[in-house]
């Protein structure tokens, strides 16, 4: 990896480098990569499972609408839960990126910065006290409890005179993620029928993917999404410090307030559907960044392959090495999302965000 | 190069009108005019804490006077559109960030970031700026190379090329030689004035070499306590009471033997000392070395 950067060998390019060729065929072919590996990925994620289907079977269950054998029941419940991983992923990956940018701070994920635990408190409150207990209302409340805590960190992180410092931003998430954590163990532990209600929500999974569940939710990804796109070349100005990015008439302010609401879009509403997932938001950036380099640009595009992919392949393993029951993937995603970093790691080290 | 800018150059006028600035409370320039006129090169000198980088953030509207205004042609600087003023004002602070593995062409590149739109598309004019940044300072043979691994005087000139690939008429540059060793100190300085004289860009510096201000500029501001002390070409601000007032402490002020400028000796103690015994000519040397090893 360290050779992308290191190109003294490389004919020199006039002026703008990003433009060389080498390094546009580089990240041409590794995108096409990615998306060759997406669709393999996501076509083992319909075909495997406690009963396993042939490829046949896929075709034949989309071309033929009337199918109901048991084959097809399968593949109807896997495409939700296949769509769902690389909506989470892609989402997840994409805010990790924009809380490491705008935090200029490797460590900035979605869990750290509170989210996780706000969700997680607003389920326990509504379970324990209001008595909710469907998926669809669950959705709701975590995506209340999330943006409330975003909001909450947010407003704590910028008393003083300084503003939303990255520093003071990322003191308040943890303040207030472990703060939450608390009040959720105080709550838990005397309800023992909550605590088994809320373990299911916790461990986080695409087992609940459900079009129908997903569909009122997909507007908030939409306008993450496009937030995304406009924060990435002012993240990349902001990365030269603040008074460099001021002076290249960036509004700091407005990057800052939108850059974070997008990635709090995007995170709780992905911990609305697939509960707390960890390791993605903190990972899949930095493997982007150490494959493409330091431009935001790159990175959330990069983020944006990786995320799903990491997230539909820890599904799919989740699924079949424990037949007929499934890991979960937030767990099969630290797992093998951990050794593939270090891997990469050892190839190169991090780079500072 | 200039010719891409829709106004010739130098027709940029920046300026301070009883501009009072404040952190919190605590006040820390004081009812200060500055003109300055469009092509010089001019440098803003005091001691530590006498307010001279806060003046410079404010010339470059990222600090709001509590009183009076920065005016940029005219208009007041902080009501104007942030990115039309990046067109026409460019800031090198202090100590910018690079970030870790970004190619030298890759962070000059963000200096086009003023002249993208929404989506951020790279144009040709763009690729010309940056190629033009590359050449002026010197770089263009070690565009690919990272900013980490190249020297500290090669990297101030990268990020020096970030600026002039803003394509600025005016440039703001806060203490721009520090952390360099005096031969990079004077690199930059002759970049900077080479700059100034093929493409008439107005320069304004904040500087810690009295010496180095009296060579390369046409104009110095003098900040004492955050007001303005003294003001008006090297010759009349640099002398033995200027330094004496704004700095505290003692100095010889003599024409320099090749530029006739002046060319401050600074008295400390020790060197005062050393120099009651020496003859005329040695005092220079031994006092200028003694600067050079106190930066």
């Amino acid at each position: 990896m360290r050779s992308f950067n290191d190109s003294r060998d490389v004919p020199r390019s006039k002026g703008h480098a990003p433009s060389a060729g080498e390094h546009a065929y580089r990240r041409a072919a590794f995108h096409a990569l990615l998306i060759v590996a997406i669709i393999a990925a996501c076509a083992l994620s319909v075909m495997f499972g406690a009963r396993p289907v042939g490829l046949d079977d896929v075709i034949r269950a989309f071309s033929d609408t009337s199918a109901d054998d048991i084959a097809a029941e399968a593949i109807q419940l896997r495409v939700p839960r296949t769509v769902l991983g690389l909506l989470v992923g892609a989402a997840l990956g994409v805010a990790g990126a924009l809380m490491q940018g705008v935090m200029r701070n490797p460590l900035a994920d979605p869990s750290i910065l509170g989210l996780n635990s706000g969700a997680a408190f607003a389920i326990v409150c509504s379970i324990a006290f209001a008595g909710l207990s469907t998926p669809r209302q669950y959705i709701w409340v975590a995506l209340l409890g999330a943006s409330l805590t975003a909001v909450l960190v947010w407003l704590v992180g910028s008393v003083g005179r300084s503003g939303p410092t990255p520093l003071k931003l990322t003191l308040a998430g943890a303040v207030i993620s472990s703060a939450l954590a608390s009040l959720t163990s105080a709550i838990l532990l005397p309800r023992v029928d909550v605590i088994s209600t809320y373990r299911f929500w916790q461990v986080g999974g695409l087992s609940g993917g459900r079009f129908e569940l997903m569909a009122p939710i997909l507007p908030l990804f939409a306008i993450g999404f496009v937030l995304v796109l406009w924060s990435a070349r002012h993240l990349n100005a902001l990365a030269l410090g603040d008074q460099l990015a001021a002076g290249l008439g960036v509004s700091m302010t407005r990057v800052r307030v939108l850059a974070w609401a997008a990635a709090v879009l995007l995170s709780a509403s992905s911990t609305a559907l697939a509960g707390p997932i960890g390791f993605v938001g903190l990972v899949v950036p930095h493997a982007a960044r150490l494959v493409v380099g330091p431009d935001y640009r790159r990175i959330i595009t990069a983020s944006m392959l990786m995320g799903p992919l990491l997230m539909v392949a820890a599904d799919v393993i989740g699924r079949v090495v424990t037949r007929p029951d499934d890991v979960e993937v937030g767990i099969v995603t630290a797992l093998i999302g951990a050794p593939v970093f270090v891997m990469l790691v050892r190839g190169s080290k991090v780079k500072e965000v | 190069m200039t010719g891409h800018s829709p106004q010739p150059p130098t027709s940029h006028t920046l300026a301070a009108r009883h501009v009072t600035l404040a952190y919190e409370r605590r006040e820390i320039v004081h009812d200060l005019d500055l003109d300055i006129t469009p092509g010089t090169v001019g440098a803003i000198i005091g001691a530590n804490g006498c307010g001279k980088s806060t003046l410079l953030k404010a010339l470059a509207r990222l600090l709001t006077p509590t009183h009076g205004a920065v005016t940029l042609d005219g208009k007041a600087i902080n009501t104007m559109p942030t990115r039309k003023v990046a067109t026409i004002v460019g800031l090198l602070p202090q100590s910018p960030m690079a970030p870790e593995g970004i190619t030298i062409a890759d962070l000059v590149s963000r200096g086009r970031h003023p002249y993208q739109g929404m989506l951020g598309s790279w144009s040709d004019e763009d690729d010309r700026a940056v190629a033009h940044a590359l050449e002026v300072t010197g770089l263009a043979d070690l565009a690919d190379r990272p900013v980490d691994e190249v020297s500290g005087g090669q990297r101030q000139r990268a990020w020096i090329a970030l600026a002039l690939a803003q394509q600025t008429d005016i440039l703001l540059l806060d203490e721009p030689t520090t952390y360099l060793d005096i031969a990079y100190q004077l690199e930059v300085l002759d970049l900077l004035s080479e700059l100034n004289a093929t493409e008439h860009t107005t320069i304004v510096m904040v500087l810690h070499d009295l010496n180095q201000a009296a060579r390369y500029t046409d104009w110095i501001l003098a900040v004492k306590d955050g007001r303005q002390a003294y003001f008006g070409t090297p010759d009349e601000v640099i002398s033995e009471r200027m330094v004496a007032e704004v700095f505290d402490t003692d100095a010889r002020i003599i024409a320099d033997p090749d530029t006739g400028l002046p060319l401050m000796l600074p008295g400390t103690r020790h060197s005062l000392a050393r120099l009651r015994g020496d003859s005329h000519g040695e005092h220079a040397q031994t006092a200028t070395n003694h600067d050079d090893n106190l930066l």
